[in-house]
């Protein structure tokens, strides 16, 4: 368990590096924690004991951040990484996004709100072992430098470690100046990861593996259809079963506590419920597939538009018309939602692995009667989080807190089977898109309609008044209305509808350009086939505004050379949180399967902290957006989700896997985001080669031949 | 009831058909055996049975009594075993949560095979679900394993 605030501040003397910064934009939903610290809070700690410590103030799910913020600190503060101990932080107002003013992960956003403020930390703390060296030694701070761990003057040369109580009492420089790039020996570094030694050994800390002192384990019965509520229950059954503590009720439904996870399954198993289903007990995604399809065709709320539509394309000499559907979607990170919750005299603690540590403090405190700084949220190592983490309802948590509540004083964990998981909700949404474009004498686009349908993740969440505006929800129609392709037609309209539905959806891996990114890149192969081009150098004249789309097309299809024989190549390009990427994939079709043998990304993402990091995100990117393309799919009958495990709802496994290259455009740009990008391009990539391979284009995901 | 996990002695009271993957975690708190599925689908649970890879999450305790059970908490005394130094070497992880299942797995496949195949290798690690997808760098560590085991005096 790491320690807690409390303890970090008192685990002995040393340089303790905080200090806040104004984030550029505030929630207002958040002021209520996002007041001043009481104390200074650490991001760094070094001890007499040569241990430098830092504090994440964003969750490790895999997508490194464990090892690239720390590469910031080391390179400021001049030390190894070798030295560096990490610790997640505690849920506090320092510790608040630097862009959206909540303390979270999500977004792809943890490196570029962080390069500044983690540089400046590792900056400060080496300004102060300076002074405090320089102190000691009588001489002027200038003529001192840090390198490798220490201070040094001339001959004269002290540790960190012996030098952290003196800087300690130093005051905090008020300023510093951080290194110039072409000084940096960190950043840039390919860097292999901080937390494969407890990783590989099983000692890292999954929310799973919390265990506490008298601790309890939960199981919930919720409703079989989305909106559902319990009319009444009988526990009998359930508390026969050996180890079956206490059976609970609790908003979401009906909880049995016990001494551990098996008897609590098979006592969730055991109870004898009555639900009244309410509306969402007539959900079919067949009819809803249906009105989805009605509704494309009445007018939606405007996202982009430019021109005249209709009179371009009465100038048309072509015009192209294709619908797409994307089915709801799971996140299926590998650990199981969880969460631990001890509800104690003047406060609680949590322990989960979350996306979302302001969010989950709220409103534990709110459910828990308690103020939020009463709240103590320690942050474990997250099995994937993909989004599925960052819940503004805080479901899984509220849900913890409501069980623990009813035990009050007994630590009790809730534990999610694999079908709670999947049947659970918070799905990306389903959509569908209808396009249309036409085509002037040039081949290229004059005019272009494109309707989009689904489920607005922003409304009815707290980031709705900020982020929702007139009825549009931006995360719907990203990488639609601002599409290059889409900016590059005279006379466009991007519109949307929103349709309401009792099923929870919200954000999945790359968002928005998970079904966006699908249609650019496919219709746009498919136009560029109906006017005779080569897709690649149709997109190129296309791109001839936007160099960073450009780089990494010409970067992908120069690194993948030509391809194999028996094997049919598609491509795809598109920009998402801040960076762009290339996909070149090489893709065989045998007895109605779709093989994909091998995959050429370039990415640029501006200033590339860890192209290690980099490389691995790219190649994780691939493989979700693949088993979304190849495999992913919810359905609902009767409004029960069909699917449950993994034997219906299939992941992407090690015999299926391409071989992946990256390649990463040098670039002095602002940085980008990594975790998401790699999954937009691949599908369309896949869809294109797919055609180039059968003549069939795939307009509906999961793909299905034949 | 008698099990002896990692090489101990463990006395248990437990229901007989309660999953070995439980037992594990909640009553011997070995929690790096993981939960994914409990329907022997993601290999999460991987532990190995006489030496040979079982799902435990689909395994009731009553049937390893008096047999030889290891986690990944006893897959190596002292150093690290060479699948583990592997997984270092070649930067597998991500999240992490599926790892312990794949090191038991390719551990397994390496004691019988100490040379796998590349369709060795795909064939025996197909049963294990990564999330993250670092299943071209688990390739390169199971043969980079096989390396550094055959490396060993």
């Amino acid at each position: 368990m790491s320690l807690t605030r409390r303890r970090f501040l008192e685990a002995g003397t040393g340089l303790v590096i905080g200090f806040t910064v104004a984030p550029r934009l505030r929630l207002s939903a958040f002021a209520a924690v996002a007041k001043p610290p009481p104390q200074p809070n650490a991001f760094l700690r070094i001890g007499a004991d040569e241990s430098v410590t830092v504090l994440l103030a964003h969750s490790e799910m895999g997508q490194g951040v464990w090892t690239t913020l720390p590469m910031l600190i080391a390179e400021e503060l001049e030390c190894e990484l070798s030295q560096i101990r990490v610790e997640h932080a505690p849920a506090a107002p320092p510790y608040a996004h630097t862009g959206f003013g909540m303390q979270m992960t999500g977004g792809s956003s943890s490196t570029w709100s962080e390069f500044e403020r983690y540089r400046q930390v590792g900056a400060m703390a080496r300004e102060m072992l300076i002074r405090a060296a320089a102190g000691i030694w009588k001489v002027a701070p200038g003529s001192c430098r840090a390198e490798n761990g220490h201070v040094v003057h001339g001959e004269n040369r002290l540790s960190f470690g012996k030098l952290a109580a003196a800087a300690e009492k130093l005051p905090t420089p008020a300023k510093v100046s951080l290194k110039d790039p072409k000084d940096w020996k960190i950043i840039g570094r390919p860097t292999k990861r901080l937390d494969s030694p407890e990783k590989v050994a099983g000692r890292a800390q999954f929310g799973l593996d919390v265990r506490l002192p008298g601790m309890l384990t939960a199981v919930v019965a919720r409703a079989p259809v989305f909106g559902g509520t319990l009319k009444s229950f009988r526990a009998d059954r359930a508390k026969a079963i050996a180890g079956v503590k206490s059976v609970v009720q609790v908003p979401s439904g009906v909880a049995v506590v016990a001494e551990h996870f098996w008897a609590a399954k098979l006592g969730r198993d055991a109870l004898d419920l009555e639900w009244d289903l309410g509306p969402g007990a007539g959900l079919e995604t067949e009819r809803m597939r249906a009105e989805y399809r009605a509704t494309a065709g009445t007018p939606g709320a405007r996202a982009s538009a430019a021109g005249d539509v209709d009179a371009g394309m009465r100038t048309a000499v072509k015009t192209l018309e294709a619908e797409y559907e994307f089915p709801y979607l799971a996140h299926a990170p590998m650990e199981p939602l969880n969460c631990t919750v001890r509800v104690g005299e003047g406060g609680c603690e949590v322990w989960t692995g979350t996306q979302f540590q302001t969010m989950e403090q709220m409103t534990t405190a709110r459910i828990a009667g308690v103020k939020p700084e009463q709240v103590k949220i320690h942050t474990t190592f997250l099995g994937g989080g993909f989004g599925r983490r960052a819940t503004p309802t805080s479901d899984f948590v509220s849900e913890a807190v409501h069980v623990a509540k009813a035990v009050a004083g007994t630590p009790v964990k809730v534990v999610w089977t694999r079908e709670d998981d999947i049947r659970g909700g918070y799905y990306r949404p389903m959509w569908l898109h209808r396009v249309r474009v036409g085509l002037g004498s040039d081949g290229f686009p004059v005019a272009w309609r494109q309707t989009i349908v689904g489920q607005s993740i922003l409304e009815g969440t707290p980031f709705a008044r900020m982020m929702l505006k007139g009825g549009l929800d931006r995360t719907s129609v990203e990488g639609a209305a601002n599409s290059p392709y889409v900016k590059a037609t005279a006379n466009h309209l991007v519109d949307l509808h929103s349709p309401k539905s009792p099923i929870p959806v919200l954000w999945w891996r790359s968002v928005g350009h998970t079904h966006t990114a699908f249609v650019a890149e496919t219709f746009i192969d498919e136009l560029a086939h109906a006017a005779g081009k080569d897709p690649v150098a149709y997109r190129r004249r296309l791109f001839d505004k936007h160099a960073r789309h450009l780089g990494v097309l010409n970067l992908a299809v120069d690194k993948a050379g030509p391809p194999s024989p028996g094997r049919s190549r598609g491509v795809a390009v598109h920009e998402s949180f801040g960076s762009f990427v290339a996909e070149v994939a090489d893709v065989s079709v045998a007895g109605g399967r779709i093989r994909v043998h091998r995959v050429v990304c370039a990415v640029d993402c501006g200033v590339c902290i860890n192209p290690a990091g980099v490389q691995a995100q790219l190649e994780s990117g691939v493989v979700y957006g693949l088993t979304a393309a190849l495999y992913g799919e919810l359905t609902l009958k009767a409004g029960r989700v069909e699917q449950s495990n993994f034997h219906d709802y299939p992941l992407l496994r090690l015999h299926e896997m391409p071989a992946v290259e990256v390649h990463i455009v040098p670039s002095t740009e602002r940085s980008g985001g990594i975790g998401e990008v790699g999954v937009p391009p691949i599908a369309p990539a896949v869809a294109n080669a797919v055609f180039a391979a059968t003549g069939k284009r795939l307009r509906r995901l999961p793909f299905r031949l034949g | 009831m008698k099990l002896k996990v990692n090489g101990q002695d463990r006395e248990v009271s437990a229901p007989h058909d309660m999953p070995l993957l439980w037992v594990l975690r909640d009553l011997l708190g070995l929690t790096g055996t993981k939960y994914g599925c409990g329907m022997a689908q993601c290999g999460a649970c991987t532990v190995h049975l006489d030496g040979r890879a079982v799902r435990s999450c689909v395994l009731p305790v009553s049937a390893v009594a008096g047999r030889a059970v290891t986690t990944i908490e006893g897959l190596s005394q002292g150093d690290l075993h060479p699948v583990q130094r592997a997984w270092i070497e070649e930067d597998v992880v991500q999240c992490g949560y599926c790892q312990p299942g794949q090191i038991m797995a390719a551990a397994a496949l390496l004691a019988v095979r100490p040379k796998p195949t590349d369709g060795e290798i795909d064939a025996a690690l197909s049963a294990n679900l990564c999330r993250c997808g670092t299943y071209q760098r688990i390739r390169a560590a199971v043969r980079r394993a096989a390396e550094l085991a055959g490396r060993k005096p």
